[in-house]
């Protein structure tokens, strides 16, 4: 039930271009669109595990299909998308995370570098992997 | 004297207007004149008719949050040389119903904030003879930053999620609920933490940040929502992991 005083306000909506509205808005919405290229990659290593299970055959037609430039151009847009969902998710970690240390509050410069190095051991872990 | 325009956002329901209108008023541009002065120059000099809220003309009781020129803003606070030459768009805050003119409601707020339980729970009251809870200046420290909010509005204006849909519980109401769990002499946390990890809580929040980009007071909203996330998280796994632990 609403008061006939509540029957008289003006209730505005959203408008459906919200995000076009502030440029943070857009931004937010580019890094939210990210998520999807992250699914995207995600796929992507679930095909190549699906054909590796399934022999040297499908696994050198499924590098085939990798090697069109389509895909490598789909890759490459999604490795900007992705790199962007990282760094940005990598920023934003220490303002969600307080960690202590005997009893002091780990200032948020040492976390952030903390994710990066964790993110550059792992990296060089899988290039060593892939490389070696 | 040079003059600016101020383009202010009228409703007045009471004249049969069924949306608002923006109507140009000439105000003179003092370098000492915030947003606020040059209404209350409005409401003096030009329309006694314009409604707004106002008090204490220094950003401490949060009462004057309007947008201005599209942004949440103190109207106290916001200088109108930095908005010179104009014309300077004055509108009611964003995603709250308008009573009239710059007047919003903020009932939902009030029942949001009362809803996350904003004070100091204790298991057992200590009785008033045995004194104060104490508290070293490092616990304060833990909490400070988020019990500076004063409840001016402005969080839930600039949150997008809160546009969309209303009955999210919203920054203010969240950073307030943070500030009572990081407080050494609150027990109550695990009890918020089971409201805020309700639907419509913490988890609706999208981590757009612009709460707190747009707080006066250099709460960070967005930064206690993602901590609360963190400790409902942990919580939901220990309770999974050891669901013989007393609630």
């Amino acid at each position: 039930m609403i008061s006939p005083l509540e029957a008289r306000y003006y209730r505005r909506r959203m408008p459906l271009l919200w995000w076009a509205h502030r440029r943070s808005y857009a931004i937010f919405l580019v890094r939210e669109l990210s998520s999807a290229f992250v699914a995207l990659f995600v796929v992507e290593l679930l095909l190549l595990v699906r054909a590796v299970a399934r022999g040297p055959a499908a696994y050198d037609s499924f590098l085939d299909a990798l090697a069109r430039p389509a895909v490598i151009a789909v890759n490459l847009v999604a490795l900007a998308f992705v790199l962007l969902h990282a760094v940005t998710f990598a920023n934003l970690t220490p303002r969600a995370m307080v960690v202590r240390l005997r009893g002091r509050r780990v200032p948020s410069r040492l976390i952030l570098a903390g994710v990066y190095l964790g993110w550059l051991a792992v990296t060089a872990f899988l290039a060593w992997l892939v490389l070696s | 004297m040079e003059q600016i325009t101020l383009r202010v956002a009228r409703y007045r329901p009471d004249d049969e207007e069924t949306e608002p209108a923006l109507v140009d008023y000439d105000v003179p541009l003092r370098p000492d004149w915030a947003v606020l002065d040059g209404l209350n120059y409005i409401k003096d000099e030009l329309d006694g008719t314009l409604s707004y809220r106002w008090s204490c003309r220094m950003g401490i009781c949060g009462s004057c949050g309007m947008m201005v020129d599209g942004e949440p803003k103190l109207s106290c606070a916001t200088f109108l040389s930095d908005l010179a030459p104009g014309p300077v768009r004055i509108e009611p805050l964003a995603n709250f119903p308008v009573i009239r003119d710059l007047v919003v409601d903020l009932t939902d707020f009030m029942h949001k904030l009362g809803s996350v339980k904003p004070w100091l729970i204790r298991e057992v009251e200590k009785p008033v003879e045995d004194g104060e809870y104490l508290q070293t200046p490092a616990q304060l420290d833990e909490f400070k930053q988020f019990s500076m909010c004063i409840n001016c509005m402005l969080c839930y204006a600039a949150c997008p999620v809160y546009g969309l849909d209303g009955s999210f519980v919203g920054p203010a109401a969240i950073a307030l609920a943070h500030r009572y769990d990081l407080d050494s002499r609150d027990e109550g946390d695990r009890e918020r933490l089971t409201i805020l990890a309700q639907p419509d809580g913490v988890w609706d929040c999208t981590f757009v940040g612009e709460c707190s980009t747009a707080c006066p007071k250099g709460v960070d909203p967005a930064g206690a929502i993602q901590q609360a996330k963190l400790a409902a998280a942990q919580e939901a796994v220990k309770n999974l992991l050891l669901p013989w632990r007393s609630r």
